[in-house]
């Protein structure tokens, strides 16, 4: 049945109360069971041997030695996972990065791996293996790239999005442009101009649980594998396509995620567990240590880019410019592009333009990381708008709000704004007692917005009645921060029962249909628009199997408080009959009661989030301590308020270590110099205050119940968030993020030196 | 190939295995003893994921080899149940939404649990410097803190009940 995703403002009886998630006592009590903690009989241990060089031709590989070694089960490398015929471009990209071909692309690339019967035979054999690498010169910074010296990566490069074609490759993979009116226009309009230039480093997702897999190939051509991800149908339907099986002879189990941010969407070390199995016909466990996740998974992009903003004398936003440049790895990526999309969407603008460029670097393959490239790209336009306000002397918050984009305005990357919560943010930040509250020597305040687009995609459930009228929500998209709980909600009051009397699973590839990653801020979302839809066609078929009990017409027959009642003059006195008295008789008026839906979960609403922030500068050390901080956030409806605060949060805590601290560094060699917790330091208990939060619920009017997505904006605005407490707690406009103590004390001693204009 | 033979007390339990003199306590109790609740987040010290209490002291496993716990008394997250009861640090972890993906959660209860078995009464601060060893980037630490702060109130009030 084809249903309307129209919000449709009804009241509510259980969405918004804050119930006990499914998986609770599990995870409290060491029985939840994540990537690493599954086992099948004869399993193997899997390694990975990686490049030690930025860049190198791969002159051999020999593995006789360590194929030598007893217990060892097999050695594989690029020989053994060749790439199949008519494999698409981004796919071949994924293989190549999960195990190196003629070269080595970055420092931690993988280059042969090994299943024995042991980790310390494994250790050994990697050992054996004899790399004879021939050294190339390497980039790894974006800007150094992007000149016309620099070594190109990739031959086969030429940038996209630029007329005339290019004559040569370069590392520049594409460019891409996003925008409204005349810019010169604009900008000779302007009688305030702010032209800065900024720079971020890359980051890690930084999720606990490192990637882990077991994988079970057999001689048939068929196999399994149990994976932490966020998408096992994704994940299926890849490693498949890059091995060369049938996408329905690999079932892929996700098991309990250790959190994911967008990195576990992205196969990394699974292709290469699926054929160490296949090649030694048992099951191999691959587990990657933390210093492979640092060296070979995630991060983000590092980026530089050119941020000029014009206002008239009476804070009007007249013009934008924005040429961000964003470092994707050892592959082509989007993320400049992203970063196009999303850098002035807060705003109306009558003239903008956004231009991006994605980079190829000698650094691991960028993947998502929650709201990928908008943290970046808000760091550069929120701390000139703050800039921009001082120039045009209004006050930060009314400088924004007086420019806020709103519904029925055109945004700069293509669609009309429906109902958004930008200006509610704004106000309601305005409105909060933390902007007033008083703050002592070196300290400041500031604040930013930011924005996420959200998704929606394919998307599909299963609602199954037993025969006591309990019910089971069988649903595809991974739960990565309690969606169990809100997917359980949304079934109860679909149906009008208990939250208690739903159970909610989540499927393995052979149980459901197709699934899209839980990514975007889809996950509640999507499934939960299924499951409505799942329910609804549950409750027609409960109402045919009441009319059917009672023997009258099912159009006298409607569905109410988790009970069939009968209506009109001639049957409304019978009794009610519960889910359970239905359910009971369902053997025998057609067999088992269910709802399924298949949906593309279109109509997912934008989301906006407002942050202020009060931060306190050691002027001895250039140390930062965060002392007060408030999310504002727009989630549509919040069904489970507890998760979405808790995603609040955790965003927000992700962008103060981005802020503050996090950073990959990389030595003149092109080698990642600090991949560990110790050296990579994301933000412990002691360094953070309580996050308070404020949920607003504008309704989503593509979703039923007004739902938005929820889990990403939050790290859109720390990063201005901070340079701007920062610039008004000491005086120095930060540029470079993260704002270390190093980069802090530079800046405050260039500024003793030299007055505020010149900083970091 | 040369082991070791351990023979410990394991959650109150008289436990014995084996395993090479090189392997990380952390291993064997995931892999010899099957103690999965027991978390690997880094092998290097640095995440508390694998936090258990050997002689009553907060250790991270990892840094510990297996042959050190002979003779020794090992907690676990799998052990801070008792008579088919959460422990009230368990309870307010699920009630205040204290975790979201829960990988590092075992790690924090362990830690949390010693904290209160030290100092039942700590203040904010002391909360978050004695969970500073274990990183949670799931929650930004706001309700895991409210969670433990929930729970001493619980477990004071219990024992005044008691005495
Ligand atoms: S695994 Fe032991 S501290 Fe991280
Ligand atoms: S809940 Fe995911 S790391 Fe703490």
């Amino acid at each position: 049945m084809k249903h309307d995703n129209a919000y449709t403002g009804q009241e509510f009886k259980v969405i918004g109360t804050r119930v006990k998630r499914p998986d609770g006592i599990d995870k409290v009590t060491g029985r939840a069971r994540y990537g690493a903690d599954a086992s099948l009989p004869g399993q193997l241990v899997g390694r990975i041997l990686r490049s030690p060089h930025a860049h190198a031709r791969i002159k051999s590989i020999d593995t006789s030695k360590a194929e030598a070694l007893p217990g060892v089960k097999a050695v594989v490398t690029a020989a053994d996972m060749p790439v199949p015929e008519g494999l698409p471009a981004d796919l071949a990209h994924m293989l190549e990065n999960s195990m190196a071909r003629e070269r080595a692309l970055y420092d931690g690339h993988a280059v042969a791996a090994v299943a024995a019967i042991d980790a310390r035979t494994a250790r050994k054999a990697l050992g054996l293996i004899d790399v004879d690498y021939e050294p190339l010169p390497h980039v790894t910074d974006v800007d150094a790239a992007m000149q016309p010296d620099a070594p190109v990566i990739h031959d086969w490069l030429y940038t996209s999005g630029v007329d005339p074609k290019p004559e040569k490759p370069s590392n520049v993979s594409q460019r891409t442009e996003f925008g409204l009116g005349d810019l010169d226009q604009g900008f000779a309009e302007a009688d305030v101009v702010i032209e800065r230039s900024f720079r971020t480093e890359a980051t890690h997702q930084g999720y606990i649980e490192p990637h882990a897999c077991l994988a079970n190939v057999r001689p048939d051509g068929s196999g399994e594998l149990w994976v932490t991800t966020q998408g096992p149908f994704v994940y299926r339907n890849v490693c498949a396509q890059m091995l060369g099986m049938d996408i329905a002879k690999l079932k892929v189990t996700s098991s309990e995620i250790g959190g994911g941010f967008g990195g576990k969407t992205h196969v990394w070390a699974e292709p290469v567990a699926l054929a160490l199995s296949r090649k030694a016909n048992r099951p191999v466990k691959l587990v990657m240590t933390r210093d492979e996740v640092f060296r070979a998974s995630g991060p983000t992009s590092s980026t530089s880019m050119d941020i000029k903003l014009g206002a008239t004398r009476d804070g009007t936003l007249v013009a934008a410019r924005a040429e961000m440049r964003y470092g994707s790895g050892a592959f082509p990526g989007i993320w400049g592009m992203l970063s196009c999309m999303t850098s002035f969407a807060c705003y109306e603008i009558a003239n903008c333009k956004a231009i991006g460029y994605d980079v190829v670097l000698n650094r691991p393959k960028v993947a998502a990381y929650r709201a990928p490239s908008a943290p970046m790209a808000a760091f550069g336009v929120e701390s000139a708008m703050d800039e921009l306000a001082a120039a045009t002397g209004m006050d930060p918050v009314e400088f924004r709000l007086k420019n806020a984009s709103r519904e029925g305005g055109q945004s700069h990357y293509g669609p009309v704004w429906g109902p958004i919560g930008i200006r509610a943010t704004l106000e309601a930040v305005r409105d909060h007692p933390h902007m007033q509250a008083p703050l002592g020597p070196n300290q400041g305040r500031g604040m930013a917005c930011g924005f996420w687009f959200n998704i929606g995609g394919q998307t599909c459930c299963d609602l199954n009645i037993g025969v006591d009228g309990t019910v089971t929500l069988t649903v595809g998209t991974v739960d990565v921060g309690g969606s169990r709980a809100s997917l359980g909600l949304i079934a109860a009051e679909e149906l009008g029962i208990p939250y208690e009397q739903v159970q909610v699973n989540i499927a393995d590839t052979g149980s459901l249909g197709h699934n899209d990653m839980t990514e975007g801020s889809r996950g509640t979302f999507s499934s939960g628009m299924a499951a409505i839809f799942a329910a609804r066609n549950a409750v027609a078929v409960l109402r045919e199997r009441a009319a059917k009990m009672w023997d009258i017409p099912v159009d006298e027959v409607t569905w109410e408080d988790g009970q069939a009642k009968a209506t009109g003059s001639e049957h409304g006195n019978l009794p009610p009959l519960t889910l359970a008295d239905i359910a009971a008789k369902s053997p025998k008026t057609g067999g088992p009661i269910a709802g399924h839906n298949e949906v593309v979960a279109d109509g997912a609403g934008v989301s906006f989030a407002s942050h202020i922030c009060d931060i306190e500068v050691d002027p001895e050390t250039g140390a930062t301590k965060v002392l007060r901080y408030t999310v504002v956030q727009d989630a549509g409806k919040a069904i489970h308020p507890d998760y979405v605060e808790g995603q609040f949060q955790g965003g927000a805590a992700q962008g103060i270590g981005w802020a503050l601290n996090e950073e990959y560094i990389y030595g003149e060699d092109g080698r990642l110099q600090n991949p560990g917790f110790l050296d990579y330091r994301m933000p412990v208990c002691s360094d953070l205050p309580f996050i308070d939060t404020k949920i607003l619920e504008i309704p989503n009017p593509g979703h039923p119940y007004g739902v938005r997505g929820v889990g990403e904006t939050s790290i859109v605005p720390p990063l201005a968030a901070i340079g701007n407490a920062l610039s008004n707690a000491v005086g120095v406009r930060m540029h470079h993020v993260p704002m270390s103590p190093p980069r802090i004390l530079k800046a405050l001693r260039e500024h003793a030196r030299t007055g505020p204009e010149k900083a970091a | 190939m040369s082991g070791v033979l351990v023979t410990t007390t394991i959650n109150g339990d008289a436990v014995q295995f084996a395993c090479p003199e090189e392997e990380t306590l952390l291993d064997a109790l995931r892999d010899r003893v099957g103690l999965l609740g027991v978390k690997e987040g880094c092998g290097t010290g640095d995440c508390g994921a694998c936090s258990i209490t050997l002689d009553g002291r907060l250790v991270c496993s990892c840094l510990v080899l297996g042959a050190e716990a002979d003779g020794r008394e090992i907690g676990t997250v799998e052990g801070l149940s008792e008579n088919g009861q959460l422990h009230p640090l368990q309870e307010n972890f699920i009630s205040h939404a204290a975790l979201q993906c829960g990988i590092c959660t075992p790690g924090f209860l362990v830690a949390a649990k010693s904290l209160l078995d030290r100092n039942p009464d700590p203040s904010e601060t002391e909360i978050r410097y004695a969970l500073a060893g274990n990183l949670c980037r799931c929650t930004g630490y706001d309700k895991i803190v409210r969670a433990v702060q929930s729970a001493a109130k619980q477990i004071r009030e219990q024992a005044a009940q008691s005495a």
